[in-house]
């Protein structure tokens, strides 16, 4: 066994009743990971947090935890501790009774608690906090109790059920930033639930993609959004725009990809793409490139322009298949609904992908 | 300004027939009786005017104070059976799904169909000498001859548990109800068996709808005098049934007031003192 890892999952499944939510699931993961599964609700990751923490127990496969088999121990008996998603602090203790739960559980002495509960609240920025009751507490201050609680434990490792959901965006962006501090600090392992994939790229060492039960793909921040490998990451992780044609031999080492009339260049990659064989590829939205009236590219018509904030979006519609997103800096373009353009792409941009696992 | 005093005028007003309603029909009753206990008995029938203490320093003397301790004996011990009975009862069909709590939300309610005083006649059929208990064991092999049940003071407690414990049910189940049951799965986590977890936690938690259980069951257990007179004929007087006689049968009212009064002054000593001890913030709604 690689000694490095921490906790391993091994072809995990698991149905409620007709229902197959986890379809074997496997991953080691590593001794002081920040470790997101991200996925859209549905796609099995809170059922899997469970399975971690006992709370669930799997149909078939193993749950490793430093090397010892725990799938059929009791929550109480293995080493991890859970942040729960409605933080669920017990509302008839105050503060530090809530903290100190399962110090009084080992029956760690008096003195000792106080200690460990004064510099708990200091990691998570509440000194002083000990005699509030939950209720006298703001959301960002539940949910720092609640991390509290989880990491007064030291747990090999600390299991993160969308814990920022609740949270207002100005707040989730500061938590992000601080828990990602906090498990740099303490040295710990983080196993983190989310779907906003904004937060999962922002915080992780590594990403999950889940989706029906499946992993999609495993990998840094980095190469899941750089190199999507399915097109169902790149859409999730990336936004980016999924682009069907055939593959055909295109000039200097590239490859064109040919759809309705017009053909675009780009990059195969490690990735081996057969001669006039279907292909897909993704590219993020401010890699699109279009040209009114143009001729070289992929004839489309723009549906829509839309401005978000600092950012323009045009949406075009292909002569078929799904809708292809813009985005530019600006305020606004000559450009408006009706009019025809010839969509393309820079060569290096483009990621082929896979179609979705299962 | 004149605004908010318009509208506080108007919300008086809508108040107004719950004030008047309380007032003929619960502090008249009240007032009235009071009164009677400080008076003296008539010859044959009503009261005359003279003011006295005789009623109060009647209920002193050893018969009577025996009956006051035996009413409280039974409505403390019926009491702790029912939270035995109906706190299990109450939890556990919180924790059922959708349907099944139905069903047992409707079982728990046919009974209340009948008159309580038809069940109770129900249960002279099953405890009464050779009745369906009984012969039950005694098919069995259990016992060789009847127990005489019926007219005993365990048939009066049977009586009083079955009689209230739906109340108990009924409270344990609404705060268990509300219940967050990821509290104890993160009590779980963090460290506790399931048996600490229910009692640092659950219990806890649901120990407000225990408390007003104990109160609802606690207070008519002292006063509900038919299941003494039917399941424990002359057998077992309690206050109740005592004050129920002083007034029907005797036609003693002042006196019969006297008893009310002291059993109401009790009663409410209790639960001052109950509140006291318990410190339970949830209890001020019934109280």
């Amino acid at each position: 066994m690689d000694n490095d890892m921490i906790l391993e999952l091994q072809d995990i499944t698991k149905s409620f009743g007709e229902t197959q939510v986890l379809r074997g699931i496997s991953i080691g993961i590593h001794r002081g990971e920040f470790i997101t599964f991200l996925g859209s609700s549905g796609c099995g990751k809170t059922t899997t947090l469970r399975i971690i923490a006992g709370l669930e127990e799997p149909d078939s496969g193993r749950v490793i935890l430093e090397g010892k088999d725990v799938t059929a121990l009791a929550p109480n008996k293995r080493d991890v501790n859970t942040v729960f998603q409605s933080y669920a602090l017990f509302p008839h203790m105050d503060v530090e009774q809530n903290i100190a739960y399962s110090l009084r559980l080992k029956r760690v002495p008096r003195e000792e608690q106080r200690r460990a509960v004064a510099e708990i609240l200091e990691q998570v920025q509440l000194p002083g906090y000990q005699k509030r009751m939950p209720s006298e507490l703001s959301g960002g201050q539940r949910q720092r109790v609640a991390i509290a609680r989880a990491l007064v434990n030291k747990p090999r490792v600390l299991l993160l059920d969308e814990p920022l959901g609740a949270l207002d965006l100005q707040l989730r962006r500061q938590m992000q930033v601080e828990l990602k501090r906090l498990q740099k600090r303490l040295g710990l392992t983080f196993l983190y639930i989310t779907h906003d994939q904004e937060e999962a790229l922002n915080m992780s060492d590594r990403i999950v993609v889940m989706r029906d039960g499946r992993f999609q793909q495993i990998g840094s921040p980095a190469e899941v959004y750089d190199r999507p490998r399915t097109a169902f990451v790149a859409r999730f992780v990336g936004s980016a725009n999924i682009l069907r044609g055939t593959a055909q031999a295109g000039p200097g080492g590239t490859m064109l990809l040919a759809a309705q009339g017009g053909a675009v260049p780009f990059l195969p990659g490690e990735r081996a793409v057969a001669e006039n064989s279907p292909v897909m590829v993704a590219v993020r939205s401010e890699q699109i490139r279009f040209e009114k009236d143009g001729k070289n590219g992929i004839p489309a018509v723009v549906k829509e322009k839309s401005f978000t904030g600092g950012m323009l979006r045009i949406a075009f519609a292909p002569d078929s298949g799904e809708e292809v997103v813009a985005s530019r800096h600006g305020i606004d373009l000559d450009l408006h609904p009706g009019e025809r353009v010839a969509l393309s792409w820079d060569p290096a941009a483009a990621v082929v992908v896979e179609e979705d696992a299962g | 300004m004149s605004k908010g005093k318009k509208k506080s005028a108007a919300a008086w007003l809508m108040a107004a027939p719950l004030y008047i309603f309380t007032l003929v029909f619960v502090l008249g009753p009240l007032v009235y009786m009071l009164v009677l206990s400080f008076l003296q008995r008539a010859e044959v029938w009503g009261v005359t005017s003279q003011v006295t203490l005789d009623n109060y320093k009647n209920i002193l003397t050893p018969v009577y104070l025996r009956t006051f301790a035996e009413s409280f004996r039974l409505a403390v011990t019926s009491t702790l059976l029912i939270a035995l009975i109906g706190y299990p009862f109450g939890y556990f069909m919180a924790k059922l799904r959708g349907g099944w709590k139905r069903a047992a939300m409707l079982g728990l309610m046919i009974p209340f169909w009948t008159s309580s005083l038809i069940r109770l006649y129900g249960w002279i059929v099953i405890l009464r000498s050779g009745g369906t208990l009984d012969k039950a064991l005694m098919a069995l092999g259990l016992t060789q001859r009847p127990l005489k049940l019926l007219y005993t003071y365990p048939a009066v407690l049977v009586g009083m548990v079955y009689a209230l414990v739906p109340f108990m049910i009924l409270a344990v189940y609404s705060s268990a109800e509300k219940m967050d049951w990821s509290l104890v799965e993160a009590a779980r986590d963090l460290g506790a068996s399931a048996p600490r977890a229910f009692f640092t936690i659950t219990f806890k938690l649901t120990l407000p709808g225990l408390l007003s259980g104990v109160i609802l069951t606690f207070i008519p257990s002292m006063g509900l005098f038919f299941i003494a007179d039917i399941l424990g004929g002359n057998k077992v007087v309690l206050v109740g049934s005592l004050i129920q006689d002083q007034l029907n049968q005797a036609h003693n009212w002042p006196f019969a007031a006297a008893l009310s009064v002291v059993l109401m002054a009790l009663t409410s000593l209790m639960i001052w003192f109950y509140r006291r001890v318990t410190h339970v913030k949830e209890l001020e709604g019934i109280l």
